[in-house]
């Protein structure tokens, strides 16, 4: 196990190291850094002055060096738009994001993982076909699309839910959540929706064809000859044995989730830290996406080191031998 | 792409032709579903590629439009005139000249996007594969680190760094290229890492040591010999890629940083329309967003049917 798990923490490094590059090659060369913090009158030797206390004048490896040592401590400087410090901004928004990726990843699961199951088992009922043709519409309709029809439905022709923003939200400490009002619960219900149902058809399809595979093979026909109940093969042998993959594949979607829930927020004027993102893109506030890519590397860093290490709990033969693990397979 | 796999005269190159052997042509025909999607795919490319001369009317043409039009409701509703079949939008141009237009740039820009990827991926592919050594470690690594971070976001960043180095104004002209920059370099990966490992299935294979043995330099075995039999999976890759690289367009452009009103694709029509959801206008942005789905849904069967042709082991 400790030499697979080295590896893997050595390419998650490599992975950081990489996104700090390219956050820091956004700071250094894209636009000029002075000329977003100072205003049109600045005098030349005011602008030198200034470049030389920010250290812009050092050697490339110091710089990068600094820069990373600053980012460790989540200090990316102040927006070119907003004027504020980023971390600060970012902490407010945070919460925001983060409710809605989890419940969202909470919902698709709850729902894709049963629906899985039941079109596997019952593979020739009449609702299992739907389901699957259902599917394949979520697939192909895209997030934002989603998005504007349940408002059209819900919020424009019946009124009933909420078309924008978070609705009341409760401060508990420094972190607010809408998880403990009503109207916060409500402004959840749609956007929670738009994110989830793509996700909901991605597991629902994984699970059945993990289901469908183990249910062919010689164990399973042995344990029907055992004369087992069809509850104790279908959940206790078969279901058990699909988890390791949909647990990888649930887990990198979790990741996919944070860059949906950008869409999301923004369809839904969401205050998180996708529309963030997305307005400092349109105006190029380099502070901003810098962060932003790092904190977003880092989750997904962390979600893929998280999973990987579940392959060990879940299933106690990769512990034996580490050299047959599903390295290169994934 | 998929157009030129359907239709056995159209088909070019000799690669394109071997796979239009019996199975693939009976296959075809055998599943109306997805002859419906050739159709559905094959009417919708040639009314957008036509558009120019196709459209009824000018809607790009200010002299042409006129504010009082605004706001016309769809031809079978009450106060729509069959001017303007599917209504006009806000500043009076008719919808279906305007999403004619649209739909062109979504398919211009993701056709261009995988065209892009496809080249690079499969290049990168061909040559990690068989060259081994440093390279490969060093473009395979790259492609992993790449796809640890979800495709959008990629594609997102891309657009926010040549936003920042292109000067202001050329923006609205030059953003085109930047998508079909953005989306192209964002899925390379997946075709880099699919080729590859074709490629070292092939390259073990006796005909790669035949040619190499009668002399052939590497840069002719790879392109003449290997690239042709790596194909296949490249094609059901580059279908499916069509239909996410017109989404991720879609996605961009609604998202506000993508095509500009100027020269609007489907994506920037949606979002312009939604505007007006509120107030009851649903037409604005409900056709473009029909036409978008029903071409990502018909490329998308496509796809489904070109892989499950061309390689039942990957269902």
């Amino acid at each position: 196990m400790l030499p697979f798990f080295v590896g893997r923490l050595t390419q998650a490094m490599a992975v950081m190291v990489a996104v700090a590059l390219v956050a820091f090659a956004l700071f250094t060369y894209v636009g000029d850094p002075i000329n977003n913090m100072v205003g049109e009158q600045t005098t030349r030797a005011d602008r030198d002055k200034l470049r030389e206390s920010l250290g812009l004048n050092d050697p490339v490896p110091l710089q990068f060096a600094r820069f990373v040592a600053n980012a460790a401590v989540g200090n990316f400087g102040i927006s070119y738009r907003l004027k504020r410090p980023v971390d600060e901004l970012i902490a407010e928004r945070m919460p925001a994001t983060l409710e809605l990726v989890l419940i969202s990843a909470l919902v698709s699961l709850a729902i894709g993982i049963p629906l899985g199951v039941y079109t596997a088992i019952r593979r020739h009922s009449l609702i299992s076909r739907f389901i699957l043709t259902a599917s394949l519409a979520g697939v192909s309709l895209p997030t934002f699309i989603i998005g504007i029809g349940l408002i059209y439905l819900f919020a424009v022709h019946w009124g009933v839910l909420p078309s924008f923003g978070r609705g009341e939200v409760t401060s508990l400490g420094w972190w607010s959540t809408g998880l403990l009002t009503a109207s916060g619960l409500k402004a959840l219900i749609l956007p929670v929706t738009t994110v989830s149902l793509f996700q909901i058809t991605l597991i629902l399809r994984l699970v059945r064809a993990e289901m469908l595979e183990v249910l062919r093979s010689d164990y399973i026909r042995f344990a029907r000859a055992r004369g087992l109940t069809n509850r104790a093969i279908n959940f206790g042998h078969a279901f058990k044995n699909t988890l390791v993959p949909v647990i990888t594949i649930a887990g990198l979607n979790i990741a996919s989730l944070i860059a949906f829930s950008i869409i999301a927020e923004t369809v839904f004027q969401w205050p998180g830290m996708g529309f963030l993102f997305i307005q400092a893109i349109e105006f190029v506030d380099i502070p901003i996406m810098a962060a932003y890519l790092v904190m977003a590397a880092l989750v997904f860093v962390t979600i893929n080191l998280c999973v990987d290490m579940l392959y060990f709990v879940i299933d106690p033969r990769l512990a034996d031998d580490a050299s047959t693990l599903p390295v290169q397979s994934r | 792409m998929s157009g030129a796999a359907n239709d056995p005269g159209s088909a070019g190159a000799g690669a394109i032709r071997r796979l239009l052997d019996h199975d693939l042509v009976y296959s075809f025909l055998s599943s109306p579903l997805t002859v419906v999607a050739a159709v559905v795919t094959g009417v919708i490319f040639i009314a957008t590629g036509l558009a120019p001369w196709l459209a009824p009317h000018e809607p790009f043409n200010p002299a042409t439009l006129s504010l009082m039009d605004a706001f016309t409701v769809p031809a079978w509703m009450d106060g729509g005139t069959s001017r303007y079949i599917l209504g006009t939008d806000d500043l009076g141009r008719d919808m279906l000249s305007t999403i004619m237009h649209g739909a062109r740039i979504s398919i211009i820009v993701g056709f261009s996007a995988v065209m892009l990827g496809m080249t690079l991926g499969v290049g990168l592919g061909v040559l990690s594969g068989y060259l081994g050594g440093w390279f490969e470690i060093v473009v395979m690594r790259l492609a992993d680190i790449q796809l640890t971070i979800p495709g959008i976001l990629v594609a997102l960043l891309i657009d926010g760094i040549a936003r920042g180095l292109l000067p202001r104004e050329q923006h609205a002209d030059l953003m085109i290229y930047v998508i079909i920059l953005a989306i192209g370099l964002s899925d390379w990966p997946q075709f880099a890492r699919v080729t590859r490992s074709a490629t070292l299935v092939e390259k073990r294979l006796d005909y790669v040591a035949a040619a190499r043995l009668t002399g052939i330099g590497p840069m002719t075995i790879m392109i003449r010999h290997i690239l042709p039999n790596v194909m296949r999976p490249v094609l059901v890759l580059a279908t499916v890629g069509l239909a996410l690289a017109i989404i991720a367009e879609a996605t961009l452009s609604f998202l506000g940083v993508g095509m500009p009103p100027t020269t609007p694709s489907l994506g920037t029509l949606i979002r312009v329309g939604g505007d007006f959801l509120y107030s009851g206008e649903w037409w604005i942005t409900l056709f473009p967003a029909l036409v978008l789905v029903t071409l990502v849904l018909a490329v998308n069967l496509l796809g489904d049917w070109l892989r499950d042709a061309l390689d039942p082991k990957l269902r």
